[in-house]
């Protein structure tokens, strides 16, 4: 019994070496950071411990200006790219012909790497001095005014951004959606025909509680995800996303640790805490909403 | 190799804090058995069966007691020193491997001395494939088998390493029956052909009875009897033992001993000998009735079923505790179908009196 | 139960339905059709298209040369291919010997331990990060492979998912494995590694696409060229690569950052989708 108890911690020893020192401390560590006021990372010094990180973070307008931009992303994204999300789920599961061509298609930029493809993004949408870009001309060709998508006015550039962020994450949500209406039991349907119940009755009765479990899922991920957003905008707007108008929470939180504005770790701890505490906050009021409105 | 028992004893720990105390599994097991024979160990379900059949294969350590193989005490060693084969109840056999690498793996685990040649490998396992009827099937997977081949290939697989003791949990239990039937005179055959000392776990009685040389019956951890198997039918030593062998069960009657008589209800059936005043349990073998209409012991009939040969004969009594009384009588002895009052003469041989509190056979002469 | 085919009228419904899937579709493939169309027009004919064209009929291949010449693109390929391969090497060990250990070693307080590893799955990545970078800058790792490598061979997730998996194999075979003189270690590599090989093939598939686009923790734990990754390449390529305006050559090497992964997609493809839907999630 004893040499099988040395055993079990062998076999877990190095997990745990690395969950310990890359996981557990960092979460400890990254409260106390958050709490050291004017933490010098040259001398490792400190003047004293406190809430004043926090404020300071609250006060500044970058930190604000990326909260507003992280809210309008997660409130626009979420909503909009589940219920796609639903409705192209619902018209793949709808046909038989050329549906694991479609399914495939879908999934392709789950697995493309999200720097790589915004860049595309951004040429399509850019304005230069040789060419509007091809979105533009489409927008001149129904009679519209050219738009500086990349570096022109706000709300283009939040347009592109979420446009990006749907077109990213829209893949992870069609394929869960789509296993979740395939599992649905055909008896049901079957039953709902007998009954002859009508279409839009049998969706809003049968087909929505049987895959509501899996809509709350994603939305939850959904809020979760989209509150890290940070390579998205990287990719559409560069590295310098402040100067941008564009940075997120995330993004706030890497310029305060390093970069050009870097070198501020107990900002950046504060920053983490308080996302981590936004997070949280909405994940629980997802929890308790989904209580009351999932069936199974 | 005889296998011998003394006061094998497994208790599990209490588990979590609001659960019950200690669980005695296994207690103070104390038998033996002699070498190339078949034994099977048979109980209801939570017996503890199981878990006897695990101490012996070395799966599990005894909470106190000891294991001898032969003279050899393999209490303390592990189950790959101990030269056991074991087939699980669901066959155990690796799903990713075929047969012939499924029957190769014991003895490719062999190290040192014991390290055998590939081509002695080889012999071996097409010699345990042989005994077992499988050659025709070595390059197949578990899952391309019928539930029968596959205990066939879990018998090979641990036939392969010629172990002293063969242990099979449950074996036949998720066979069809008509498989069941079959595949129990095989591993008779097999068992008498080898003459490896073999101990089977079983839950049916029916199975142990008809191809055991000794069973053990066991209820709550406990042995009740053991002996071969027609001896303990005729002889139980327990309420318990009476009623779980035998198909149909035996009938249980309340009763009463006084003045010297021993009554059913009303009917005096026998003079007693050599027992206490006081109410007792009988317990008659279906085969103990003799339809008589002079019969001692008076019932209301309910119906009759022909099989074939033997027939039947479902009744109701005052005393019966069984919930369903059934006499089996010669198809030309039968009542017919409209009696509704039917006598029986008993077979002394075939009644058994127990203690009304302990279950407990009480031993006495019967006229 | 057969179903009787009724042929079924265009109905409104189905148009819209197709025009839907083929609407997202063409959504889909498009930046990727305009990525490639991109990569072969020469540098000229791009610049010279102020509305540019549909298709060309001049393709070249002189971006990708370009791209392989003048930024170490190749360099960027062999440290992502190095990181991936090492990461989900090292990943693979690590995870499948703590599983393997939840899953069948008995020992006092495995309950305990196993609940609050599960918690730690509530962790976001960026609470940890700045410990993390402060670390490993601490040990001297920067700008090199074990600094990039050391703070992802752990996944809470992926040790979940192959517990379950392996607590999924019957008792029944270990005991067999037991009895016929099996040790762990052979049981495992020899019985368990096999029968679970999809969920320890859709672990690696799932690591090897989070390694392959991985940027943040490389941006931050790499500033020498070197080191880069391919994600941290395009970045730079966009930022100063071939002078701001070469988007051809961009292109090129954009689509040369995503063909392995598009590559590897389709093979997998099933494998990689159920995988996926049992529970991975981007980032």
């Amino acid at each position: 019994m004893k040499r099988n108890n040395l055993k079990a911690w062998l076999y877990m020893l190095p997990a745990l070496a690395f969950l310990g020192v890359f996981l557990v401390y960092p979460l400890i560590d990254v409260f106390i950071y958050s709490l050291e006021e004017g933490y010098n990372s040259a001398s490792q010094t400190f003047f004293g411990v406190g809430l004043y990180n926090f404020g300071y973070v609250l006060r500044d307008p970058y930190f604000l200006q990326a909260l507003k931009n992280t809210f309008i992303l997660v409130m626009i994204t979420v909503p909009l790219s589940t219920g796609l999300a639903l409705l192209i789920s619902l018209a793949l599961s709808s046909i038989k012909k050329l549906k694991s061509l479609f399914q495939t298609i879908y999934f392709l930029p789950y697995v493309t790497n999200t720097l790589a493809v915004g860049l595309v993004f951004m040429i399509l949408f850019k304005k230069t001095p040789y060419s509007d870009g091809l979105v533009n001309l489409l927008i001149n060709f129904f009679g519209g005014q050219s738009v500086d998508f990349i570096t022109g006015p706000y709300w283009a550039k939040m347009f592109v951004l979420c446009f990006y962020t749907v077109w990213v994450v829209l893949p992870f949500k069609i394929l869960i959606l789509t296993s979740a209406l395939a599992s649905v039991d055909q008896h049901y349907y079957d039953a709902a025909r007998v009954d002859a119940t009508p279409k839009w009755r049998v969706f809003t009765r049968i087909t929505l509680p049987m895959i509501s479990p899996m809509i709350f899922y994603l939305v939850i991920t959904g809020f979760i995800g989209a509150f890290k957003a940070y390579s998205d905008a990287v990719a559409l707007f560069g590295t310098d996303l402040n100067a941008a108008e564009m940075n997120t929470i995330v993004g706030y939180i890497y310029d305060m640790l390093y970069g050009n504005s870097g070198g501020y770790p107990s900002y950046a701890s504060a920053a983490a805490v308080i996302l981590f505490a936004i997070v949280l906050t909405i994940t629980c009021i997802n929890l308790i909403v989904s209580r009351k409105h999932v069936h199974y | 190799m005889k296998l011998v028992l003394k006061d094998l004893t497994k208790i599990y720990p209490p588990r979590g804090k609001g659960s019950a105390g200690a669980v005695v599994a296994v207690d103070g097991f104390d038998f033996e058995i002699p070498d190339g024979k078949l034994v099977g160990l048979l109980g209801p379900s939570g017996c503890g069966k199981s878990t006897a059949l695990n101490l012996i294969c070395g799966l599990l350590e005894p909470t106190r007691g000891q294991i001898f193989f032969g003279d050899e005490d393999v209490t303390e060693l592990p189950p790959e020193k101990r030269g056991v084969g074991m087939v699980f109840q669901h066959y155990a056999l690796y799903p990713h491997l075929t047969v012939l690498k499924n029957i190769l793996f014991p003895l490719e685990n062999l190290r040192g001395a014991e390290k055998l040649s590939k081509q002695e490998m080889l012999k071996r396992a097409y010699e345990a494939a042989k005994v077992v009827q499988i050659e025709n099937l070595m390059d197949s997977k578990p899952s391309e088998l019928s539930g029968g081949q596959q205990q066939r290939v879990a018998i090979a697989r641990a036939l392969v390493k010629r172990p002293r003791v063969l242990l099979l949990d449950e074996p036949l239990s998720n066979l069809d029956a008509r498989l069941r039937l079959q595949t129990r005179e095989e591993i008779r055959r097999i068992q008498r052909e080898t003459g490896i000392t073999t101990v089977f776990v079983t839950h049916d009685q029916e199975e142990a009875m008809s191809i055991c040389d000794m069973i053990v019956v066991m209820q709550s951890g406990r042995v009740c009897q053991t002996g071969h198997p027609q001896k303990v039918y005729e002889e139980p030593n327990s309420r318990f033992v009476a009623e779980f062998l035998g198909t149909p069960p035996i009938n249980m009657f309340n009763a009463e001993v006084k003045d010297g008589g021993l009554y059913i209800g009303e009917d005096r059936v026998f003079n007693v000998e050599g027992a206490e005043e006081g109410e007792v349990v009988v317990g008659i073998r279906p085969e103990g009735f003799e339809y008589d209409q002079k019969g001692a012991l008076c019932c209301k009939m309910n119906r009759v079923e022909r099989m074939g040969r033997d027939v039947s004969v479902v009744f109701s009594h005052a005393a019966a505790i069984s919930a369903v009384l059934r006499a089996i009588v010669d198809a030309d002895e039968a009542p017919g179908d409209d009696e509704e009052i039917v006598h029986f003469a008993l077979d002394k041989d075939k009644v058994r009196l127990f203690d009304k509190e302990s279950g407990q056979r009480i031993y006495c002469q019967l006229r | 139960m057969e179903k009787r085919k009724i042929k079924k009228p265009l109905s409104l419904g189905r148009i819209l339905c197709w025009a839907l899937l083929i609407f997202w579709a063409i959504m889909v493939l498009f930046p990727f059709y305009w990525m490639i169309l991109s990569s072969v027009k020469s540098y000229s004919a791009y610049n010279s298209e102020y509305i540019p064209s549909f298709f060309t009929l001049h393709p070249t291949l002189e971006n990708y040369f370009y791209a392989f010449s003048t930024v170490p693109l190749g360099g960027y390929f062999v440290n992502t291919l190095i990181f991936t391969i090492a990461t989900t090497g090292i990943m693979l060990m690590v995870i499948i010997l703590i599983a393997y250990a939840f899953a069948r070693l008995d020992f006092p307080g495995k309950d305990f331990i196993f609940a609050l590893i599960l918690a730690l799955m509530m962790i976001p990545s960026e609470l940890v990060v700045i410990t993390n970078f402060v670390t490993i800058t601490d040990w001297g790792m920067r700008n090199t492979f074990w600094g990039l490598i050391l703070p992802s061979v752990t996944s809470v997730f992926y040790i979940y998912l192959l517990k379950e998996n392996f607590s999924q194999v019957p008792e029944e075979l270990y005991k067999a494995a037991k009895v016929d003189g099996c040790s762990d270690l052979r049981f495992l590599f020899k019985v368990m590694l096999p029968v679970c090989k999809p969920t320890v093939i859709t672990v690696v598939i799932l690591k090897v696409i989070e390694c392959w686009n991985s940027y943040v923790w490389p941006r931050l734990i790499t500033d020498d060229e070197s080191y880069f990754l391919v994600s941290n390449g395009i970045q730079t390529i966009r930022e100063s690569g071939f002078g701001r305006e070469n988007i051809p050559a961009m292109m090129a090497a954009v689509v040369v950052i995503s063909l392995p992964l598009i590559v590897l997609f389709l093979i997998f493809r099933n494998k990689i989708m159920e995988g996926v839907s049992r529970g991975g999630t981007k980032g």
